[in-house]
């Protein structure tokens, strides 16, 4: 089944798009029996904010951690190499038992930076966690250990960063915390793809999503492009008085259901 | 690498627990063992009473006095007498609990080993209680007993030899303070022979003279042999030990080896398991092995963290028993290749523990569900199950580190035995584990 797409630019602007910096063709992903992705293609621009939405199961971790050069994909192929890309994994991958300067300066040497001492030290101001550089990272609360590990996807300077679901499990205040860090990282040019099974954060910040079921890219576009495709074909209990779907997220639920997921 | 190692090392220094466990359990162990090795067994402490009159204390065998109450001198190195007066008192000490055990001596004991017509018996009593302690004083009793029983029936023997002595060849003999010639069968057969050349070649008494010297003779040889028969009788089961295979060393030093072999099995396999289901626990593993380090590094780096930091501490208790065993310490670069080498087979063999594991804690009760097993088998001694399952937990260890570590450390303290085979042996289950571990990070580990 052919993906929707929106030949629309991201809403708000105005200007040409820009050349894609990340680009994957036809990634395919088998464990066993089942078909995790199954022909995915996809591209960012610079700046770009991409959501990757879609119900359990649909393949968004496993698209991310191709992505990212974790796992190698059946089939198709990324443009840019592991190296080229920071990645951020649901869950915190940084040490307890050390420092948050201490783990930044590890990853930082890791990582081959030129200058580990400087780059820490850009981390701990981009992170606003300068005053608990000194404090081991099991101490923090759950939002400032997953701005470390933001941090530490961060360190290589890469100029596409991959998250998958950064602000799971966080709450409210923290997760609106990690949102400044990372709106603030595409606003400087980074392009950010990231995966959330949060609906209201798709639509607050990203400016594209791509939506997956089954494995299968079956939307990519703007929000509000994919309440026009279910405005187009739903019917009367989906919609709100005005003719649009209540919100996003209930058009998002009855766009799965038009496509019958 | 270096760097992941500093990461360890530091995350280490943070874990105090962790580290006082690494550090404290050989250093009880070799505590432990050091005492246990320098000091003997406690003397049981046994009630004692000798009944016998001061007067009757001596028997006289061959002619020769022997005082019986010095007999018990070996005893008393084996228990710790507590001298009583009286049987009854002996008792009750027992009964008290005061003593283990009593050991009495009646008052007949010298008049019936003087008459040699019945055996002189002694009375032992002990407390049941305690199985074990019970069990100790009845066998320590019971041998000293023996080895008293044997000294007497040696000397008696030689007693019996020295009077059969005197009746072949004749000699001196004293009794009740006289002195007496005692002709003896051999001078009793050369008289006879004089005798016999004196009396004329057709008299009918030479006949009569041939046969008491044909049996004056006869008698003479028999007698000859009558030293080796009472030896025998004496001594009815001798025990002559030959060792038929294994290193002559000491128990002392094999008890060192294997208290370094299992504080190194446990130090190594722990560090390199855990320290790998760390980098799994705490989600790192991903992001260091996409780019940052290669599989191959990061499972090099565990195994070389575990093996330098459990050989340096096993190398120190090793240094330690030291003070306690006596150690050749010209084989000291034995003893570092024999520690060396089994710490790197366990550093790899705590890998394929690591790998197939994602918590620290898992991988810690897998090694320890994983060592007490292998060690017991390594430990069971030949002949003490049949052949065919001997065969089994021969096969089985020759699969894991410990039997060889054991072997080439135990070798290495000693001064027999090859210790090239053991270490090529170590040197091929590192490669395997290797192996083994590297594939399963594939598999496990995405």
């Amino acid at each position: 089944m052919a993906a929707d797409s929106a030949a629309a630019p991201p809403q708000g602007t105005a200007a040409p798009p820009t050349p894609a910096v990340l680009e994957a063709r036809g990634l395919a992903k088998r464990y066993g029996d089942r078909e995790a992705l199954r022909e995915v293609s996809l591209e960012a621009r610079r700046g770009e904010l991409v959501a990757v939405i879609g119900p359990n199961g649909a393949g968004k971790t496993t698209l991310l951690s191709i992505l990212a050069g974790i796992q190698r994909p059946d089939a198709g192929e990324v443009n840019l190499s592991p190296r080229e890309i920071g990645w951020v994994p649901q869950q915190a991958a940084v040490y307890g038992k050390l420092t948050v300067e201490e783990n930044l300066r590890l990853f930082a040497r890791l990582e081959k930076v030129p200058d580990p001492g400087a780059s820490v030290e850009r981390m701990l101001d981009l992170t606003g966690l300068r005053e608990r550089a000194h404090d081991q990272v099991s101490e923090l609360s759950g939002g400032n250990r997953q701005r470390v590990n933001i941090a530490v996807g961060l360190l290589g300077e890469q100029c596409v960063l991959l998250l998958d679901e950064p602000s799971a499990a966080l709450d409210p205040r923290q997760r609106e915390r990690v949102w400044e860090f990372v709106l603030s990282l595409a606003d400087a040019g980074t392009t950010v793809v990231y995966s959330t099974h949060n609906i209201q954060e798709a639509e607050r910040h990203a400016q594209r999503v791509l939506v997956l079921a089954d494995g299968e890219l079956i939307f990519t576009g703007s929000p509000r492009e994919l309440e026009d495709v279910v405005e187009r074909g739903a019917s009367a209990d989906v919609l709100a008085p005005g003719g649009t779907p209540a919100d996003f997220e209930a058009a998002f639920v009855a766009f799965l259901r038009q496509r019958g997921h | 690498m270096r760097w992941l190692l500093l990461k360890d090392l530091q995350i280490l220094r943070r874990s105090p627990l962790v580290v006082a466990l690494l550090v404290l359990y050989p250093a009880v162990i070799s505590t432990l063992i050091g005492f246990a090795l320098s000091r003997g067994p406690d003397k049981p402490q046994v009630a004692f009473v000798n009944l016998v009159p001061k007067s009757a204390e001596q028997i006289e065998l061959g002619g020769e006095q022997i005082n019986v109450t010095r007999q018990a001198g070996p005893l008393f190195r084996a228990i710790e007498p507590v001298r009583v007066q009286t049987r009854r008192e002996a008792i009750q000490k027992v009964e008290d609990g005061e003593v283990l055990g009593a050991l009495v001596i009646p008052e007949d004991t010298t008049r019936k080993l003087q008459a040699g017509l019945e055996p002189a018996t002694v009375e032992v009593f002990y407390n049941a209680d305690d199985p074990v302690k019970a069990n100790y004083v009845r066998d320590t009793i019971k041998s000293q007993v023996q080895d008293a029983n044997n000294a007497l029936t040696k000397r008696l023997a030689e007693a019996a030899a020295e009077y059969l002595d005197l009746i072949g060849t004749g000699g001196r003999f004293e009794i009740f303070g006289r002195e007496l010639d005692v002709l003896g069968l051999e001078r009793a057969e050369e008289i006879l022979r004089e005798a016999e050349r004196e009396l004329p070649k057709r008299s009918p008494a030479r006949e009569q003279i041939e046969q008491v010297v044909r049996f004056a003779r006869l008698a003479r040889d028999n007698l000859d042999l009558s030293d080796a028969v009472l030896s025998s009788v004496g001594t009815p089961i001798a025990v002559k030990q030959t060792q038929l295979d294994g290193g002559a060393t000491p128990l002392s030093s094999f008890a060192v080896a294997i208290a370094v072999t299992v504080s190194l099995m446990f130090i190594t396999l722990l560090l390199a398991a855990g320290t790998l289901a760390l980098e799994r626990e705490e989600n790192a593993f991903p992001r260091l092995v996409r780019g940052l380090v290669s599989r191959t590094s990061v499972l090099l780096e565990k195994a070389a963290l575990a093996a330098v930091c459990s050989a340096t501490v096993c190398l120190l208790m090793l240094a330690a028993l030291g003070l306690f065993v006596d150690l050749n310490w010209e084989r000291s670069p034995l003893w570092i290749a024999a520690v060396a080498a089994g710490a790197l087979a366990f550093a790899a063999m705590g890998l394929a523990v690591g790998v197939v594991t994602k918590e620290v804690r898992a991988a810690s009760l897998l090694c320890v569900m994983l060592s007490l097993p292998l060690a017991f088998l390594a430990l069971v001694p030949s002949g003490s199950v049949s052949r065919p399952l001997f065969e089994v937990v021969r096969a089985i260890s020759a699969l894991f580190p410990f039997k060889p570590t054991l072997t080439a450390l135990d070798t290495a303290l000693d001064e027999t035995g090859d210790i090239v085979a053991p270490l090529l042996h170590l040197l091929a289950l590192f490669l395997a584990f290797g192996a083994v571990s590297r594939l399963a990070l594939r598999r496990f580990a995405g």
